[in-house]
């Protein structure tokens, strides 16, 4: 025990200390080089043509179950710009990836379920302070995918870290605001409750790319439940750098994953999926063929559908519409005598 | 013969003015059906009791574009406080006609008169009333700053609480300044159309209610037509799952009230007397012809024993025969059809291994009826486990520990109720919030009331009836 405790403070303080201990490590290594190789000194050499330094890019992936996996398929597709450039590639998610993301939503959410109301709100919020932390990195990404100006950018981030926090204040509220003790005419103790109604499916809007997200992943998940997302497209990038604000909240793994890709080829597995609860169609076209074919497709099991709405209106206050369908009431009733 | 012997105690039929043939309820009047007629059977005696007009499309068309006008032109005009007067009066005349309601709704259903006088019927008056008041206070529902009516609330209802089925349909709607179609259940279709009588006697305007009577494709219509804005449906989740897949791709808002295969968990420290009691009325209740009936029993294996022959020895006293015999507890199966169904399952449930076990109970000649039965040696593959009989046929199982007991319970598709026996309150609260079900009764089962908001997860539906939750089916918020 001692011992661990031991080994994790020496990294710790190693981690503390990177640029001092790498400087040492050169301190002493240097003299040696110079005693093997080149006993005489040697004229100063000619300086190199300046090369500009490559960045290092980040590879996007999946985010499932907490880790951030290559799609099973090994395909990725190229998002770009709005002017044609190309941004990265993100991971094509298949019907497996699907599958696996709703098998590591179904195992987190109970206990996601459990956490208290108190202790889902501050994960909600951590993740809104992690969001605002990153606020250039997004509106960055977010101009670049939607081609719009940075600005605009900013301003979107700053709708979804309020959108988080609105509905972080919300987890302990839900179940005193939509439940009720009821009159039962009889001696009975009588109360209705909200719980989860499980693992939902979200399919997220393809604009605006990080305020969609959020506005459909956050009402979802704050009664408890656990969610598999698409994000679309382009909004591929918001979306995974989203799942590492996710991954670095204390949101425990698997409670969000995000899968993304073409809304089209994942839909279809997911509403048709029998331990996926709910459905929201946020992203798919209002009054489309594809938006009716994934209702029938979820009456098999009797999912809590919610429909695309034409021309939805992403900055509204969003009020309760999109936490009370996935939510569920439960009565209990119990005798009341001595 | 049982332990007691009594005398025939039959509930006077005479109380019913029955006519030979019911035409459809439509804008206030009886009018005939474009299809003909088909007979509702009094399923204790299999006599004839009335013709009853058959609905068309062409009839459920004129019946939702009355429905619209009345919407349009009076009933969402009219101020809250002026539509509660009327729902008012519906509960009024429901209790004042109480035992007429009673005694027809035996005669067309089969169940126990005690069962419709004093649970049905009462509880149907009790929900108009309760809605009633909802009327002018939609404000105060917490849904919204100004909820809105839908508009024309297409309804389906099922055999098995006729008129109080209607009652949680049709009050709700009313009251939030719906109109309505409603089609009652072919095999029970005459407490509906007494209802219609009601609301002529209320003086609701005409085309506020509109009763269609017919078969699953008049249902299919109602719920299909483009001028349906809600459907509301209570009833098989076959059929519900057909509903919901009509509907996809359209604007109508949707509850579903769907199956279930709710288990009744009895616990080692349970007040066993009172565990038998709630067993019985779980099960046996309404021919166990209840969605939420408890009918997979879970008993902790230390009891199982004594619990088994302790329901034996009850289920000994249970008289079955006459619906209208006072002294009835189990009545007529409601129809030829869902008796086959019944016997299909309990001859599965044989064949498949499990004990099947019935008091000697002499049944009577005549009409539909199956004697109250337990399976014991159940697993959780039988299909009687998990296939919603509908009958009074109960399902035992045992478990060891409340993980096992949890794990058992929601192994089902199903979602709508569960029941828990136990003295142990901190183990009653985690049982209740452990059930994937909308329902749980502790200590108690199948109660009832207008203000208890009821409803399954999973595959029982979606939507809630009763209480305040209930209005927001019928509001646009």
């Amino acid at each position: 025990m001692s011992e661990t405790k031991k080994a994790e403070t020496k990294k710790a303080d190693a981690k503390k200390t990177p640029k001092a201990g790498k400087a040492a490590k050169a301190a002493k290594a240097a003299p040696q080089a110079a005693v093997v190789t080149s006993p005489a000194p040697s004229p100063a050499p000619a300086p190199a043509p300046a090369t500009p330094r490559s960045s290092v890019r980040k590879t996007y992936k999946l985010y499932i179950g907490g880790a951030f996996p290559r799609s099973e398929s090994g395909r990725s597709y190229v998002v770009t710009a709005p002017s044609g450039e190309f941004i990265a590639n993100a991971a094509q998610a298949s019907r497996k990836d699907a599958r696996d993301a709703v098998r590591a939503a179904r195992s987190a959410q109970a206990g996601w379920a459990k956490a208290t109301a108190y202790n889902r709100g501050q994960i909600l919020y951590r993740i809104a302070e992690m969001l605002e932390e990153r606020r250039d990195q997004f509106a960055q990404q977010i101009a670049s995918v939607e081609g719009v100006n940075v600005a605009a950018g900013y301003a979107q981030v700053d709708a979804a870290v309020d959108r988080w926090v609105w509905y972080a204040g919300w987890s302990d509220k839900l179940t005193q605001v939509l439940g009720s003790a009821n009159p039962v005419a009889g001696p009975y103790w009588n109360v209705s409750s909200p719980e989860p109604t499980g693992v939902v499916a979200l399919l997220a809007p393809a604009r605006p790319t990080l305020l969609g997200l959020t506005s459909v992943v956050a009402p979802a998940i704050v009664g408890g439940n656990a969610v598999v997302v698409v994000a679309p497209d382009a909004a591929a990038v918001p979306a995974v750098t989203l799942g590492e604000v996710m991954a670095t909240s204390d949101l425990p793994g698997g409670v969000v994953n995000i899968l993304t890709g073409a809304p089209a080829e994942l839909a279809p597995w997911l509403a048709s999926h029998l331990d996926v609860n709910a459905l929201d169609l946020a992203g798919i076209q209002a009054g489309s063929t594809l938006a009716r074919d994934l209702e029938v497709s979820a009456a098999e099991n009797l999912k809590r559908v919610v429909r695309p709405a034409a021309g939805y209106d992403w900055s509204a206050d969003p009020g309760l519409a999109r936490v009370k369908p996935f939510l569920e009431t439960k009565t209990v009733w119990h005798p009341v005598g001595i | 013969m049982g332990l007691f012997d009594y005398a025939p105690a039959p509930e006077s039929r005479s109380v019913v003015d029955l006519k030979p043939s019911y035409g459809l309820f439509v804008d206030g009047e009886f009018v005939d059906g474009s299809a003909g007629a088909f007979k509702s059977v009094n399923p204790a005696t299999e006599e004839v009791l009335a013709e009853v007009a058959m609905a068309d499309a062409a009839d459920v068309d004129r019946a939702v574009a009355v429905a619209r006008r009345a919407y349009d032109e009076v009933w969402s005009r009219m101020p809250g406080n002026e539509r509660a007067k009327y729902i008012f009066r519906i509960a009024r005349i429901i209790q004042e006609r109480a035992r007429e309601l009673a005694v027809l709704e035996s005669l067309d259903n089969g169940k126990p008169i005690r069962e419709s006088r004093d649970v049905d019927i009462p509880l149907a008056a009790a929900h108009f009333f309760y809605y009633a008041g909802w009327a002018d206070k939609l404000g105060h529902a917490n849904l919204g700053p100004d909820p809105r009516p839908l508009g024309v609330a297409g309804q389906v209802i099922p055999w098995n609480f006729p008129l109080l089925m209607l009652a949680w349909k049709v009050a709700p709607a009313l009251a939030c300044g719906n109109t309505v179609v409603l089609k009652p259940a072919e095999t029970t279709p005459l407490t509906a159309l007494l209802f219609a009588e009601i609301c002529q006697q209320a003086d609701l305007p005409p085309g506020v209610v509109n009763i269609l009577t017919g078969a699953g494709a008049t249902g299919a219509a109602v719920v299909g037509h483009p001028g349906v804005d809600k459907v509301a449906f209570t009833g098989s989740t076959e059929v519900g799952r057909m509903i919901a897949k009509q509907v996809a791709g359209t604007s109508k808002k949707v509850t579903l009230e769907l199956g279930g295969k709710a288990a009744n968990l009895v616990f080692e420290d349970a007040p066993l007397e009172q565990a038998i009691e709630g067993i019985v009325d779980g099960i046996f209740f309404n021919q166990g012809h209840v969605c939420c009936a408890g009918s997979r029993l879970l008993v902790q294996e230390s009891v199982a024993e004594e619990v088994v022959d302790r329901l034996r020895e009850r289920m000994k006293t249970l008289r079955v025969g006459d619906p209208l015999d006072k002294n009835t507890d189990i009545g007529a199966i409601n129809s030829a059809e869902q008796l086959a169904k019944i016997r299909t399952l309990t001859e599965a449930g044989e064949a498949e291994g499990a004990t099947r076990w019935s008091p000697p109970c002499e049944l009577p000649e005549r009409g539909f009826f199956f004697a109250p039965t337990i399976f014991t040696g159940v697993s959780q593959a039988h299909r009687i486990a998990h296939e919603e009989i509908f009958g009074p046929v109960l399902s035992v199982l045992t478990f060891r520990t409340p993980a096992e007991a949890v794990e058992k319970a929601n192994n089902t598709a199903y979602g709508l109720s569960a029941g828990v026996w136990t003295d142990k309150g901190s183990r009653i609260l985690w049982l209740a919030k452990q059930m994937r079900a909308g329902v749980v009764w502790a200590n108690t089962f199948n109660r009832f009331d207008p203000t208890s908001p009821f409803g399954g997860y999973k595959e029982s539906g979606y939507g809630r009836e009763g209480g305040r939750h209930g209005l927001e089916a019928y509001l646009d918020v």
